[in-house]
């Protein structure tokens, strides 16, 4: 698994051809793309690879498809502090993608998404560009369209508490891969809890106005709380395996939180109907199977169309 | 187990002079000459820090066959600057004569702003970044929801002066955040307890 890289001749980058000088800081050259590079990623014992990918895969679908909904609020968030603490957010998210998307892809490489021979494309790259929205495994609160600031606010905080409190078991798991990655996310999302949580509050006791708008947003968004906490089999089987957490063990800590925010902020939870899934063969399916709503359909046509263009491109 | 807003601020100390344990280096190999080289690349972020300074650098292996193996460790999951340090680390190894290097990814123990050195510290203050105050520690029971703004008690880097404000917890880079000195009027960065 190790990069395997010659110093002499393989460069084909501007250092060579004078462009840049010595001193340019850029990142091309070694071609490293491995972020998983000398980490041993054997399965552990008595465990499914394919049940390990899986699992990953949902984790990482959920951080690639909110980092890419808050990437979207990039040059447009109301002040340029907080332009700039969302872009940090998804860029954090984005990591945890990465590591995660590539864990699945070692644990079972028929997974990845074949591609033309030659293609330089990393595998965690071709999951996330070369899958279509039936192979994303994401919740679906993640991939819905973005309305206005009190509705990334309270959508972050929502996935943030589901998230934190997975990490947090997820730390513990028998894959070394799947605890690392979740010990260093925890520090992650503890940041983006209090960022969104403190921007609730602040909304909630701000005007008028900004109340009556993070009111409405939690009542959009709170159809589909009920998704994160829904045991996928996939889930429960990782969970039995010892490598993953079976999410609706946590739903009890994470209500907790939302209830005690809610009521720090003078706002009331509102009584709604959870989102079903979608009858599929008479079982109702939602994000975990690949069932989504169109919103990201549109979503990855415009992610994944120039990765999707030009297979074979170096960048 | 939840923490809400309090009546008064949480405040954390970040003394100017704290200075964590520093975690041990791979066995016996910070006077190779490959060490040197390695640990001399630096953050192209933060260029006044070093990457053994930074503490990313965990390990550097010379092997008999002349191939050396370069042991490197993420701040935040999604930096975007782990590959051009691997790129650095490559190039500058080259110039020493090592040509076969082998990058490793070590994620688990997670970086912390405590493995940044007394003399990473120094070099941030002289360069005008205030240097983080101990990390927090892991928490065993589920995380606290802190709602409280977090007011760091730290000093001015350019001024000293203690009258600072909060701009923002999201800095020019990931591991920073933005602040104000009210007596000089200078915004600078400060590197995250994390």
């Amino acid at each position: 698994m190790s990069i395997h890289t010659h110093h002499e001749g393989e460069h084909e980058s501007a250092y060579d051809v004078g462009l840049l000088g010595n001193d340019a800081h850029w990142a091309f050259g070694t071609s490293f793309e491995d972020p998983l590079a000398g980490v041993d990623t054997t399965v552990p014992d008595g465990v499914d690879p394919g049940t390990l990918a899986a699992y990953s895969l949902m984790l990482g679908d959920d951080a690639l498809v909110l980092s890419h909904r808050l990437s979207e609020w990039c040059s447009r968030a109301p002040d340029l502090e907080e332009d700039i603490a969302l872009a940090n957010i998804a860029l954090d998210l984005l990591g945890q993608a990465r590591l995660l998307l590539a864990r699945a892809a070692a644990a079972d490489p028929t997974l990845v998404p074949a591609l033309p021979t030659g293609s330089p494309v990393p595998a965690e790259d071709a999951l996330a560009f070369f899958r279509g929205d039936r192979e994303l495994r994401n919740v679906r609160m993640a991939e819905l369209p973005n309305g206005d600031f009190a509705e990334t606010v309270t959508r972050v905080l929502l996935l943030s508490v589901q998230r934190l409190a997975v990490l947090q078991r997820l730390s513990r798991s028998r894959d070394a891969v799947l605890a690392a990655v979740a010990a260093k996310g925890v520090k992650e999302v503890t940041y983006h809890r209090d960022f969104a949580g403190r921007w609730f509050l602040t909304l909630a006791q701000g005007t008028e106005e900004s109340h009556r708008r993070l009111v409405a947003a939690l009542a959009g968004l709170m159809p589909w709380w009920d998704e994160l906490f829904t045991t996928h089999p996939v889930e429960a089987e990782a969970a039995a395996a010892g490598v993953g957490v079976d999410p609706a063990t946590v739903r009890a800590e994470a209500d907790l939180v939302l209830d005690h925010l809610l009521a720090t902020s003078g706002v009331e939870r509102p009584q709604v109907r959870p989102r079903a899934g979608v009858r599929v063969d008479g079982q109702p399916r939602t994000g975990r199977d690949g069932v989504h709503t169109e919103a990201l359909s549109r979503m990855l046509a415009e992610m994944q169309s120039v990765a999707r263009a030009h297979p074979l491109g170096r960048w | 187990m939840v923490t809400g807003p309090r009546a008064s601020e949480i405040v954390r100390d970040v003394p100017a002079d704290y200075s964590p344990v520093e975690r041990p280096k791979g066995p016996g190999l910070s006077a190779s000459r490959a060490w040197e080289a390695a640990a001399a690349v630096v953050d192209p972020e933060l260029p006044m820090l070093t990457l053994a300074d930074l503490g990313v650098l965990r390990r550097v292996e010379a092997r008999p066959d002349g191939s050396v193996e370069v042991a490197i460790t993420p701040t935040y999951s999604g930096c975007p600057a782990l590959a051009t340090m691997c790129d650095d680390l490559v190039r500058r190894l080259g110039e020493e004569g090592f040509g076969d290097v082998r990058l490793r990814v070590e994620l688990d123990p997670p970086w912390s702003s405590d493995d940044i050195t007394a003399q990473g510290r120094a070099a941030l203050r002289e360069a005008g970044i205030s240097a983080p105050g101990p990390a927090p520690r892991e928490s065993t029971g589920p995380v606290p929801l802190t709602l409280a703004p977090v007011r760091r008690r730290l000093r001015c880097p350019r001024c000293g002066s203690t009258d600072v404000a909060l701009t923002s917890e999201f800095g020019s880079t990931a591991c920073e955040a933005l602040y104000r000195c009210r007596a000089c009027l200078e915004p600078f960065d400060h590197v995250k307890e994390h």
